[in-house]
């Protein structure tokens, strides 16, 4: 018991890494034992993360020292209170997905020999997240910045046909997001010599001023911020959802994306400081302008499509926005409205996506004309969480997407950034456009089949985890408060302001 | 501040109707529980908000503070007179809208009724909700909630007329929660506090007046789109293409009345009658009511259809409860306060009778209307009534409230308010006559088997119709509407901010 | 200015490299080309890794008894060396992905330049 508190930071990466492994070597005795494993693993990462996040909170941030090698020369793993946080999402939000997962791997993946697979690669994938967020070594992050990336490429791969191109266009991409976070750590790592964040974060006072460092953090920022699908850096992420099996949509729309602006969070407001990226070298700024234009720009190219997967991947670019202005506006309480979102959005997209996969098993299809009146006859459940979803992601009190939104007006209002406050609220308006259309269809509109459809709920794999994130979302909403206080604003306050 | 006590009745209020629409959702298939669970919860919400009753207007105010929504503010209610006011107008004409919904999805066969209870249910809770928030940020959440339950309700009918209106409400009501939002939020920041307070709490803060007239701005327009203060009215017309009880209760009670009251919240709970004269503010919301009053009641004219003349005529009634909160006067507050539910049962009135046209005889148009009287007579008696009530003639409870609107416009030197006024009623008089003379005095096409609508549409319209005349005769029948209004007036002129 | 450019060959070296990388990745329309791009573009950060870990008059980092092990300044730093092993297998590893997916798509859709197969694409019926 106590050697697993005392490891608790490192165990959810030392139990993923082998059980990918082991996966297809357990398969080929019993092909079931794939998913099973994979849930197995998910789930004790969650409960770890439980643990984690109450160490970091009740005992401080922990070091924890892989090997025993002290750093810099070591390799540390760090659980403060925001590596906690959003490990505990992500590993959340990823068991949730995996649950859903198995019909929507029968169904939309042709191929039955590529289903041990996927389920090895996608707990590889989840592996590589949980090292991004806990890892203390800049250089380890990249390496497991890349184990997630891969997987995550052959994750999107396995879709439909046109998959694969896909993949190839966000490969190329993300490699160079990734290339560009190396060759960034490379300017850094040459100006201060050490790879150890912590370390950097202390000699940075004296190298700041390099053009250098300057230029490091830029590159650094770019790279994340194409991860992050910062808008103008998002090309590669309408097609990824959309021709993705709508299983690694919903892993890597709420998860992925996170650990992006996880790093950009981190990067910016604990090791470098917000003197340094808003007055030094106005990082943030450029960052919040180009958020609020990704907010816009999202929004209106949700209105314009016809598939909901799609129409969801652009809501996504307009949500990464929130995330990033709350980061432009470089102060507690943008970062607050930041955080929240950050968990927010990725209860509020996992619940989407994985509504959108039980269309897809239930209709065969997620076009929106072709969604009516039936849809709620036959899916009723889905239907009622897809509509709660979607007021959350509108705005609507007391859900938990108003919260966010809440604190972000805060924070805009602080700071008298009143084109950032109408951004916030004009998108809300523009949500509220392409998802009430959504809802439109699938309550109001009639059509022949609507009396006759049967009941063909999507099965409990599918449905039991949309009815939790949707039951989440209102009890997110509700006790954000406590979210706030008792979580972020801890991590607010260890934050440089 | 008045003294508080803890209790929960407050949120049990509010709940009870929440936590009957699991309850009318499984029972679809049997259509009398259904409606059981409906006027069981319309009967315990009412008795709930009765026993309050006592108790403030001993002056003590019952309070529920609950979990903090964000750091610093908690989800509170608060059962002041206003609050109390407006919840039992609110809940007990649920009550009778309840019995007139029965007959009237019934007596048309309507479909998807389990929907329609539900969100009609919902919708109740966001009013209690809305009158008994005790903070900004508690109202915007029951403001939105209500927004969001009313949508179900307008676009009913699923016709494409009735898609479209519903698109129009939310693009209306959504943009002013937006800004709602956005002035609950600037004020929290800039102000830091966020509690109703009689006689406003912006007065002690050291706000710019640049930015307490933006905030003004924001919250009129806020709150100024349910309140259909004009131009921002454009929605309820369009939205009378719901069924008529939901025109009834939501169009002429429960949302409009929010915004109304939404409007003395602000005026007299957050910025105060002190703050608003300084500033001009209370020119501005008067002028807006005042050319809302003047051109609602011209437009009313023009319309044919009577639920559309309906609708106009609401838009105008408003702008009296706007007015009396812009004068800055006891008596006029009192009267606008007054006005609230005094409009209410005489509107309903007339929405009842619109409706059991509609299901008994199929008529929409007025001009088609010729003879009814003599088929219906009750309905139509009933009518005339409301509308003798609506033109502010006396006994009726419609000109209580003008008489003390009047009497605060001359309190506060605005005589120009008491002449409108008194055109208003006019015109009032002149677009529902002509009605009422129809119906009696004029020979129409009616089929041979015509004849009174079904009670469970009649008695709720007389009851309103003789609750109308109650009230007129003695304004504190039964729930001292009179003196719950003139508490609320001498709390805002006497409090912290006045 | 000269010293400048002469001092600094290292750098200029990696930064051509990373422009034809880059210059393949964006502009050449053929998938492999860009994967080819793409690849010199990692050597050319590999490189620059390698180039800051050199020193005036230093040896491999394996201890010369000549040199004993007090004088680190006459070893190049072994720490960037390693780091760029891994970073040579992360390539390694993104070009098998890359490969493989090159492979399905050039056996779905039949060619590898980017505007045939966007043109291929469109024509081919998906249930999306």
């Amino acid at each position: 018991m106590t050697w697993i508190w005392n490891n608790s930071p490192a165990l959810p990466v030392v139990l993923l890494l082998p059980t990918a492994i082991a996966i297809p070597l357990f398969a080929l005795i019993e092909r079931r034992l794939a998913r099973w494993l994979a849930l197995a693993v998910s789930l004790t990462t969650v409960g770890l993360s439980i643990l984690n996040l109450v160490k970091a909170l009740s005992l401080g941030p922990i070091h924890y020292h892989m090997g025993g090698w002290p750093p810099p020369i070591g390799i540390e793993y760090v659980l403060d209170p925001l590596s906690a946080f959003v490990l505990l999402v992500i590993n959340t939000i990823g068991f949730l997905v995996l649950v859903h997962a198995k019909k929507v791997v029968d169904r939309e993946i042709p191929e039955s020999g590529k289903h041990v697979p996927y389920y090895a690669v996608a707990v590889l994938m989840l592996c590589g997240f949980n090292g991004i967020v806990v890892t203390g070594d800049f250089f380890n992050l990249y390496v497991w910045l890349e184990i997630a990336s891969l997987s995550l490429y052959g994750l999107i791969a396995v879709g439909s046909r046109k998959a694969p191109v896909a993949a190839i266009r966000y490969l190329i991409l993300g490699t160079i997001g990734a290339c560009f976070y190396l060759l960034g750590l490379g300017f850094l790592f040459t100006m201060t010599g050490t790879l150890n964040m912590a370390d950097l974060k202390a000699i940075l006072p004296a190298v700041g001023h390099e053009p250098a460092v300057v230029i490091g953090l830029g590159l650094i920022v770019a790279g994340m911020g194409l991860k992050m699908a910062l808008f103008p850096l998002h090309g590669w992420l309408p097609d990824s959802y959309t021709y993705a099996p709508s299983s690694s949509s919903a892993l890597i729309a709420p998860i992925g994306t996170k650990v992006g602006a996880y790093v950009l969070i981190r990067v910016l407001f604990f090791i470098f400081g917000t003197a340094y990226v808003s007055k030094t070298i106005p990082v943030t700024t450029v960052i919040g302008w180009l958020a609020a234009a990704g907010i816009l720009y999202g929004s209106i190219m949700a209105m314009a499509q016809t598939e909901l997967k799609r129409m969801l991947a652009y809501s996504s670019i307009a949500q990464v926005g929130y995330i990033g202005l709350g980061i432009g506006l470089a102060n507690p309480l943008g970062l607050i409205g930041a955080v929240l979102h950050l968990m927010n959005h990725a209860a509020m997209k996992a619940l989407l996506f994985l509504a959108a996969g039980n269309f897809r098993a239930v209709l065969g299809h997620s076009d929106i004309a072709r969604l009516d009146g039936s849809t709620r006859r036959r899916m009723p459940w889905t239907t009622a969480a897809f509509a709660v979803g979607a007021l959350s992601m509108i705005g609507i009190p007391p859900l938990a997407g108003f919260f966010s939104k809440w604190y972000l007006a805060l924070g805009a209002v602080a700071k008298k950034h009143w084109i950032f406050l109408a951004v916030i609220l004009l998108s809300s308006l523009l949500n509220a456009v392409y998802f009430f259309r959504v809802i439109e269809r699938i309550y109001f509109a009639r059509t022949e089949s609507t009396a006759a459809a049967p009941r063909t709920e999507a099965s409990a794999s599918m449905l039991v985890p949309v009815l939790v994130l949707a039951a989440a979302l209102i009890g997110l909403g509700l006790l954000n408060a406590f979210i706030v206080k008792g979580v972020i604003g801890k991590i607010v306050t260890s934050a440089m302001f | 501040m008045e003294p508080t006590f803890p209790s929960l009745i407050p949120l049990l209020a509010v709940a009870v109707s929440l936590a009957a629409v699991p309850l009318i959702l499984l029972s679809s298939s049997r259509p009398n529980i259904r409606e059981f669970w409906t006027l069981g919860a319309a009967v315990a919400k009412f008795g709930l908000v009765l026993a309050l009753l006592p108790q403030v207007l001993a002056g003590r105010v019952a309070e529920a503070r609950l979990f903090e929504l964000a750091p610093g503010v908690r989800l509170a209610l608060k059962a002041d007179p206003a609050g109390v006011f407006f919840a039992l107008v609110a809940s007990g004409l649920w009550i009778l809208t309840s019995v007139y919904n029965i007959g009237y999805m019934r007596g048309l066969g309507e479909r998807r009724q389990t929907r329609y209870y539900a969100a009609f249910a919902v919708c109740l809770s966001a009013t209690i909700g809305v009158a008994f928030a005790a903070n900004l940020l508690t109202f915007v959440l029951f403001y939105e909630i209500l927004t969001v339950a009313t949508y179900p309700l307008v676009i009913h009918k699923e016709t494409d007329e009735a898609v479209r209106a519903g698109r129009k409400y939310l693009v209306y009501t959504l943009t002013a929660g937006v800004l709602l939002i956005a002035a609950t939020a600037l004020t929290w920041q800039t102000a830091g506090r966020l509690e109703f307070v009689p006689g406003g709490f912006l007065a002690a803060t050291t706000l710019s007046a640049r930015t307490v007239k933006a905030l003004f701005i924001l919250f009129l327009a806020g709150v100024g789109v349910k309140a259909s203060i004009m131009p921002l009215h454009g929605w309820l017309p369009t939205a009378m293409v719901a069924p008529t009880p939901v025109s009834a209760l939501l169009h002429a009670v429960a949302v409009v009345k929010s915004g109304v009251f939404g409007i003395i919240r602000v005026t007299g709970f957050v910025f105060g009658p002190r703050l608003m004269a300084e500033l001009g503010l209370n020119t501005v919301l008067a002028g807006f009511a005042a050319a809302t009053i003047l051109l609602a009641s011209l437009l009313a004219f023009r319309e044919d259809n009577l639920k559309r003349r309906l609708a106009y005529s609401t838009v105008g009634h408003l702008s009296y409860i706007a007015l009396g909160a812009a004068l800055l006067a006891p008596a006029a507050l009192a009267g606008g306060i007054l006005h609230l539910a005094f409009h209410a049962t005489l509107k309903i009135t007339l929405f009842f009778c619109a409706g059991a046209i509609y299901v008994n005889l199929h008529k929409e148009k007025i001009s088609e209307m010729d003879g009814i009287g003599k088929v219906m007579p009750w309905t139509m008696g009933a009518f005339t009534v409301g509308a003798i009530g609506l033109a502010g003639i006396p006994p009726l409870n419609g000109f209580v409230s003008k008489w003390y609107l009047g009497l605060g416009s001359l309190q506060a030197g605005r005589a120009f308010a008491l002449v409108l006024l008194v055109l208003s009623g006019l015109l009032n008089a002149g677009y529902f006559f002509p009605i009422v003379r129809r119906a009696f005095f004029r020979n129409g096409s009616l089929p041979a088997h015509a004849k009174e609508a079904s009670p469970a549409l009649v008695i709720p319209l007389l009851v309103t119709a003789g609750l109308s005349l109650g009230l007129g005769l003695y304004p504190d029948l039964f729930f001292r509407f009179f003196r719950l209004a003139s508490a609320t007036a001498a709390s805002v002129f006497g409090g912290p901010g006045s | 200015m000269t010293k400048f450019l002469l001092g600094h060959y290292g750098y200029w070296f990696v930064f051509l490299l990373m422009t034809l990388g880059f210059y393949g990745m964006v502009v050449k329309k053929n998938l492999v080309k860009k994967l080819i791009g793409m690849n010199i573009f990692q050597a050319a950060i590999i490189m620059f890794y390698l180039s800051s870990a050199g020193k005036w008059k230093a040896t491999i980092p394996i201890v010369d008894p000549a040199i004993g092990t007090a004088g680190t300044a006459r070893y190049i730093d072994p720490l960037q060396h390693c780091l760029m092993l891994t970073a040579i297998v992360v390539g390694v590893a993104t070009s098998g992905v890359a490969y493989a997916l090159l492979i399905t798509i050039y056996k779905r859709f039949g060619t590898l330049h980017e505007d045939e197969l966007v043109e291929r694409m469109k024509n081919d019926l998906d249930m999306e």
